[in-house]
């Protein structure tokens, strides 16, 4: 067993590592944190930013200490006079060509960059020359791109085209020029990007943010002419708390909604709610595509990041989409027609705001598809980051408040619709439906766990009613690709098909807390956030979208029956092909 | 398809026939024009030369002449160079239009054309080119087919035991065997860091892997380094079949060369080359019968320096960007397409044939101690023999650039020499006699290099000539590290600052601190030796340094913000030589009287101090 | 704009025939780029569309690329390139003063384009005719031993048979 360990000595402590460790994890190991910029873990490991720099006995120049693996005898110094000095020589370059606005960023406080300088007292920056400019860009409803702050370390364009296989963004010019662009420096909103945002949750700055939509939700909070209605995604709940210092996973559900009442909206309603709708009309439609063995296999259709993936890359196959609308969309159009039926409240008075963990929902809400008779479902989606702002800005004790509900009477969501924020948590929930909708009967056995966990692909195969359903989980762009080629060149067997943007599902989405990357290295964020929400789900009364009572109500009094016209009419929508480049 | 006796049978035909190519004395009736092809020489219209040859022999029915297009001579300062064999007369600067004297006199008549004779800087005429001091410290076995066969024609190459030393490795030789002889005879890389070839060649052979590549590293790209190019130039299949022994020895069947797209000629012969040998056999499956098959594709680089860093090389064979890969791993272990690969470049290729076939004893027993055999330098900048020269390792400089480049035209003073390029340093005066080999320039804060050795003038600011090496590095990092990108920047703009006299000491400061650091921490050899024009010069020049701070002064005159161009009234004899020769007529004057410089319209060019005759003006 | 369409359809016609000669292995990138490069003077858009869908690179990789060498360039140059050459032997030589000539009275800097499409100006790092030194191109033609006087010559010439 001890073959396969190396031992080194890193600042005078001997460590014993498995062979294949760098000095980095080796360093880890040993409660030493070598500082990195361009690290992140099984994204980007490449070297760049020369930050994790550190010095090997016996070797001319320094290591690289994130690629670098251990050597049987190594002795490494990570904090030696010429490595100090090296290193603070390399920070300050950076910052040199850096905006540094850092009161006025987003990222104040959340910055790798700023916790450096901090780390080593910068005082002035001794290297001050000429900065590379760029034009900010912000054409696009989802992302802000300000590349003055870019300290090109290129986890952006690792997140995008490695982890995701888009390449919207890549490295361009070369030397000093050199910078991170799209082709011929178009807007994103121009090219291949589908606005899933894992560029920002890899960005250590501020170059890349969400297209903030607060001031426009507080200036409809406070006209006493607007009806506010506020709905929050699944995987809101379980990562809120992390903006207020709380550990990762914690469940938040209750302060959420009392700081939400807080801030002044008249109405707190549960996106889960809307996602148990989107059950009710999905696994309906599988059922009847099954049954009718109509453009199968079926795929599902509320990652919008996804949705405009397919509409760029697979025109073709837009067919095979589920023609559901997302449940917030959905949940929008209900409020916006039955809710505002049920209480005579003018539809066009409403401001529907959803708090989402998606920057893709930004551009969802303003698709023009998404609107009936006029009325847009969502008027404004804002992601997690900018409701912990509203929350500060309103001098809430967020930690502090007592537990609230979600206001009636489309609150009370089934734990089908918690799962629903996590990559597999979609299939299981439409299954529990299908299941008990083809037998006919309320089956005993309901959880599908094949397709938890968060491997990029998960499938499973389920005999219902004497007939078998295969089906295939996919979360990440890449995988999308994979399974979306199969399907193109008819090798896939599969029947249904659930597919995220973001890997890992929407509890990892480009709207949630950005954790550096150090805390990405060290913690599973994507099992702490979604093992929450199975324990919601666990801990749920009702566990099946169909057996809510709330969606009884919902089609008695308004919807009919699943994939009625009613339906039709609010809750689903259309594709339509689109340019991959539109330049 | 030739077979191995059909071989053995055009060598020993064609070395016969071409006797006369070596051999003063050589028994033929046959004349051979040999005309330089090379790039230098091409540019200077030798094509029309070849043109106008031929069709003058063709117009008058001459018998037994041939025109030879050949690699590079060296010389390339006299070029166009023509040289008729076996007489080996050597007729400098020739234009097309001396072609019929040439053969009415020459060939015709056997009478030499005295004016097209080449003058030695000692004012010597010259007959034959080993008559030239340039050449007589020389010792070619790189470049020892350039200029004496015609690179387009395989059969000339293996005239001259072309494909001799692949015969021998295939048939008679393991691979252990060859690589033993290879690390025996001392060579190493001649690209510029000078590792261990035969060290290479058996860590690519050692590593695992079910592919393995050969790769030739032609992306020459020092500014003022053509030794690469005129080997691809002048005798493309010695290194082709310098590849096909390392694939024999590590265990791989397929090469790429990546070589520069701007070396369209190099491009061009390599590509005749690769041909002739496939249709012979020499390249493809089975060579010579045996199990070794082994191809070879040319890659085009497009323009970026940072791709002679043999991991951007790779990145940009596989079609990226060319950004260097941090080491370890090495290419040896985790190269193109992360299979072991070996890497080299066209000099250390050109060496190999020559190991095999003379034994790596006779190959040790050229140079010194530590660095065996020669290399071959590009010599060029303030020398009067501008061109390639190959030397035994060891030579000194002083050699160099007073023996075989004929010292410093206009009656100026040697100040310094660079080697190594943008990655080198600069040599003084006092370091002249520093035999040069690997340990020797690195101890004086230069470096081999790629061999680049360009001489300087006492009219040359050290300020300046660093500033121009890290303009060159700023413009060709690759971006990839803080470093590189950023570091270089702000070192270029100190210089900047230097040079337009608004530096003060903390600059000086800053400048050393940062080339020290990023010497230390770039990723790679780009990164980690752009620091070295600016330390070497630091440390020989420090005071010119403090004259731009300090007094706002350049010696040199080149820094053109702290020059001042006066005509010393006293020298002056108003000619008007200069008045005609400046470009934005700022010069005034009457005829016989002094003249005068407006400074508002003055560009500082220098084009009348150089011109006046009387040396009446000052920068 | 339709003159625009036709034109990216005829580049689109032309690179799919000149993509026949390639496998869509993604490391034939810049082998295709250097044929572009030759075949046009400069890279087209549509042409990176076509290379793009070919090999299955993203069109920013693509960018990334062609903004990397500079050999290639996303406009065409003038009717008259002129390289000056920067390599050291010829900037020993005082090339440098060529350049700053060259700029001063084309008013262009380095890599562009004069308004007239007719000039424009590259400096280069060795051309290979280190003996010629200083050496500046007009397209093809070298100029060697080159002073700041026959430049000025040259470049009259050259505008005079413009006008």
């Amino acid at each position: 067993m001890d073959e396969n360990l190396v031992a080194l000595t890193i600042d005078d402590k001997e460590v014993k590592v498995k062979q294949g460790t760098t000095i980095l994890q080796a360093a880890k190991q040993a409660n030493i944190d070598i500082p990195t910029l361009c690290f992140l873990k099984d994204i980007n490991e490449v070297g760049d930013c020369r930050m994790c720099i550190v010095e090997v006995d016996g070797r001319k120049g320094f290591a690289t200490s994130c690629i670098q693996k251990v050597e049987e005898g190594m002795v490494v110094h990570t904090h030696s006079p010429a490595v100090m000095e090296a290193r603070r020589v390399i920070l300050d370059l950076i910052l040199s060509n850096h905006h540094r606005d850092c009161l006025t960023c987003t990222r104040n406080g959340n910055c790798e960059l700023q916790a450096l300088a901090m780390k080593f007292n910068v005082q002035h920056v001794e290297f001050e020359g000429e900065m590379t400019e760029h034009k900010i860009d912000d054409k696009s409803p989802a992302i802000v791109r300000d590349f003055n702050k870019c300290i090109l370390c290129r986890r952006c364009v690792a997140a995008c085209k490695n982890v995701q296989q888009i390449g919207a963004i890549d490295c361009i010019n070369r030397g000093f020029e050199s910078c991170i662009s799209t082709v011929g420096d178009n807007s994103l909103n121009d090219v291949n990007c589908t606005f899933c945002g894992q560029c920002i949750e890899a960005c250590p700055t501020g170059a890349l943010k969400e297209k903030e939509y607060i001031k426009d939700v507080w200036r409809n909070l406070k006209d006493p002419d607007v009806y506010t209605v506020v709905q929050t995604a699944p995987a809101v709940r379980v990562a809120l708390g992390e903006e207020f210092g709380m550990p990762i996973g914690t469940n938040v559900t209750g302060k959420m909604v009392s700081a939400l009442k807080s801030l002044g909206f008249d109405r707190v309603f549960d996106t889960n709610t809307g996602a148990d709708l989107t059950i009710m009309e999905e696994a309906n439609e599988f059922v009847e595509r099954f049954k009718n063995q109509d453009c199968l296999p079926m795929i599902t259709s509320c990652s919008p990041g996804w949705v405009r993936f397919a509409e760029k890359n697979y025109p073709d196959l837009l067919g095979h989409l589920s023609s559901c609308k997302s449940p917030h969309q959905m949940f929008g159009a209900m409020v916006k027609s039955y809710y505002a039926k049920k209480y005579n409240i003018d539809p066009k008075k409403i401001c529907m705001v959803s708090v989402m963990p998606c920057i893709a929902k930004k551009y969802e809400c303003q698709r023009e598809e998404m609107e009936v008779d006029g009325v847009r479902d969502v008027d404004y989606v804002i992601t997690t980051r900018e409701l912990s702002r509203m929350i500060k800005q309103a001098n809430i004790e967020f930690t502090q408040l007592e537990d609230d509900v979600f206001d009636e009477p489309m609150g009370e969501a089934t734990g089908a619709g918690a799962i629903f924020g996590t990559t597999g948590g979609v299939m299981e929930a439409a299954l529990r439906t299908a299941a008990d909708t083809l037998e006919g009967k309320d089956l005993p056995q309901f959880e599908y766990t094949a397709v938890r966990g968060g491997k990029g692909r998960k499938e499973t195969t389920v005999e219902i009613a004497g007939k078998k359903i295969k089906a295939v989980v996919v979360s990440g762009l890449s995988n999308a690709r994979k399974v979306m080629d199969e399907i193109r060149e008819g090798k896939a067997d599969y029947q249904f098909v659930e597919i995220m943007a973001c890997p890992g599902g929407c509890v990892m989405g480009g709207g949630q807390p950005i954790k550096s990357s150090k805390i990405r290295s060290e913690v599973d964020v994507r099992k702490l956030r979604a093992d929450a929400l199975y324990t919601i789900d666990e801990k749920s009364v009702i566990r099946k979208s169909h057996e809510s009572p709330v969606m009884k109500q919902m089609y008695a009094e308004f919807l009919q029956k699943p994939g009625s016209e009613i339906a039709h009419k609010y809750l689903h929508t259309h594709y339509t092909p689109k340019k991959l480049y539109d330049i | 398809m030739k077979t191995l006796e059909e071989i053995h049978q055009i060598r020993e035909q064609k070395r016969k026939e071409l006797d006369l190519r070596v051999n003063t004395a050589a028994d033929t009736r046959e004349k051979h024009i040999l005309v330089c092809r090379g790039t230098g020489c091409t540019s200077s219209k030798s094509p029309d030369i070849i043109a106008n040859f031929r069709k003058i022999i063709e117009e008058k029915g001459i018998q037994n002449v041939r025109v030879i297009q050949t690699g590079c001579f060296g010389l390339c300062a006299k070029g166009p160079i023509v040289i008729i064999r076996p007489e080996d007369t050597f007729y400098a600067m020739v234009t097309p239009d001396d072609c019929r004297e040439i053969i009415e006199k020459h060939i015709e008549k056997g009478e030499i054309v005295e004016r097209l004779l080449c003058k030695d800087v000692d004012n010597t005429m010259v007959n034959r080119l080993d008559e030239l001091n340039f050449y007589k410290k020389q010792k070619r076995i790189a470049l020892k087919n350039c200029g004496i066969i015609d690179p387009e024609q395989i059969d000339e190459y293996i005239a001259f035991d072309g494909y001799k030393a692949l015969e021998q490795v295939l048939t008679q030789m393991t691979p252990d065997e060859v690589i033993n002889e290879v690390s025996e005879s001392g060579l190493r890389g001649r690209g510029g860091a000078g590792f261990p070839t035969g060290r290479k060649w058996l860590f690519t052979k050692q590593a695992e892997g079910d592919q393995k590549y050969v790769v030739c590293n032609a992306d020459e790209g020092d500014p003022g380094a053509f030794m690469d190019r005129s080997i691809l130039e002048g005798d493309p299949h010695s290194v082709l079949e310098a590849m096909e022994i390392a694939g024999y020895s590590i265990g791989a069947d397929k090469g790429y060369i990546y070589v520069r797209a701007e070396y369209p000629i190099a491009v061009q012969r390599l590509r005749v080359a690769i041909d002739q040998a496939r249709d012979y056999g020499l390249l493809g499956k089975n060579i010579f019968g045996t199990d070794f098959s082994f191809d070879i594709e040319i890659r085009l680089g497009a323009g970026a320096f940072v791709c002679g860093e043999e991991t951007a090389l790779l990145e940009s064979i596989e079609g990226r960007r060319g950004q260097p890969r941090v080491k370890p791993p090495y290419p040896a272990n985790s190269g193109l397409w992360g299979k072991p690969t070996l890497i080299n470049n066209v000099e250390t290729y050109a060496n190999i044939t020559r190991i095999i076939l003379n034994g790596a004893k006779w190959y040790a027993s050229i140079g010194t101690e530590k660095s065996k055999g020669t290399k071959v330098f590009a010599l060029g900048g303030n020398v009067n023999n501008i061109g390639l020269v190959e030397v035994p390792m060891g030579t000194t400089l002083r050699e160099i650039v007073f023996d075989i480049g004929g010292g410093i035209p206009n009656g100026r003073e040697f100040k310094a020499a660079q080697t190594g390029g943008p990655s080198g340093g600069c040599i003084p005066k006092e370091h002249l006699d520093t035999p040069i080999d690997y340990e020797s320039l690195s101890s004086i804060g230069s470096m081999m290099g790629s061999g680049g050795l360009i001489v300087m003038d006492d009219s040359k600011c050290m300020v300046n000539i660093s500033k121009f090496y890290l303009d060159f590095t700023v413009s060709e990092s690759c971006g990839k590290c803080t470093p590189c990108r950023i570091g270089t920047k702000r070192m270029l703009e100190i210089l900047d600052r230097m040079c337009e006299g608004k530096a003060d000491e903390d600059d000086l400061y800053k400048l050393e601190k940062l080339a020290l650091n990023i010497k230390k921490s770039a990723i790679c050899g780009l990164g980690q030796t752009a620091p070295n024009p600016v330390l070497s010069t630091l440390k020989y020049f420090r005071d010119e340094y403090m004259e731009h701070i300090k007094y706002k002064k350049c010696r040199a005159g080149q820094c053109k913000a702290l020059a001042n161009i006066e005509i010393d009234p006293e020298k002056c004899k108003g000619c008007g030589i200069c008045k005609r020769n400046c470009p934005v007529n700022a010069i005034t004057g009457e005829p016989r009287q002094p003249h005068k410089i407006d400074p508002d319209v003055c560009i500082k060019c220098g084009t009348c101090v150089d011109k006046c005759p009387f040396k009446a003006i000052k920068k | 704009m339709g003159e625009k369409n036709c034109m990216d359809e005829k580049v689109s016609n032309e690179m799919q025939e000149l993509l026949k000669n390639y496998t869509k292995e993604k490391s034939n990138l810049i082998q295709i780029l250097n044929e572009v490069q030759e075949k046009y003077g400069y890279i087209p858009k549509q042409a990176q569309v076509e290379i793009s869908n070919y090999l299955s690179i993203p069109m920013a990789e693509i960018y990334g690329v062609i903004t990397f060498y500079s050999r290639f360039t996303l406009e065409p140059k003038g009717k008259y390139n002129i390289s000056v050459c920067l390599g050291t032997a010829c900037f020993v030589k005082g090339s440098q003063a060529l350049l700053d000539r060259l700029k001063e009275r084309l008013k262009i800097e380095e890599g562009q384009t004069t308004p007239d499409g007719k000039f424009s100006i590259d400096a280069t790092r060795c051309v290979g005719a280190c003996g010629l030194a200083p050496v500046f191109t007009v397209n093809n033609e070298v100029y060697g031993k080159a002073t700041v006087k026959k430049l000025d010559e040259v470049l009259d010439e050259y505008m005079k048979k413009e006008d």
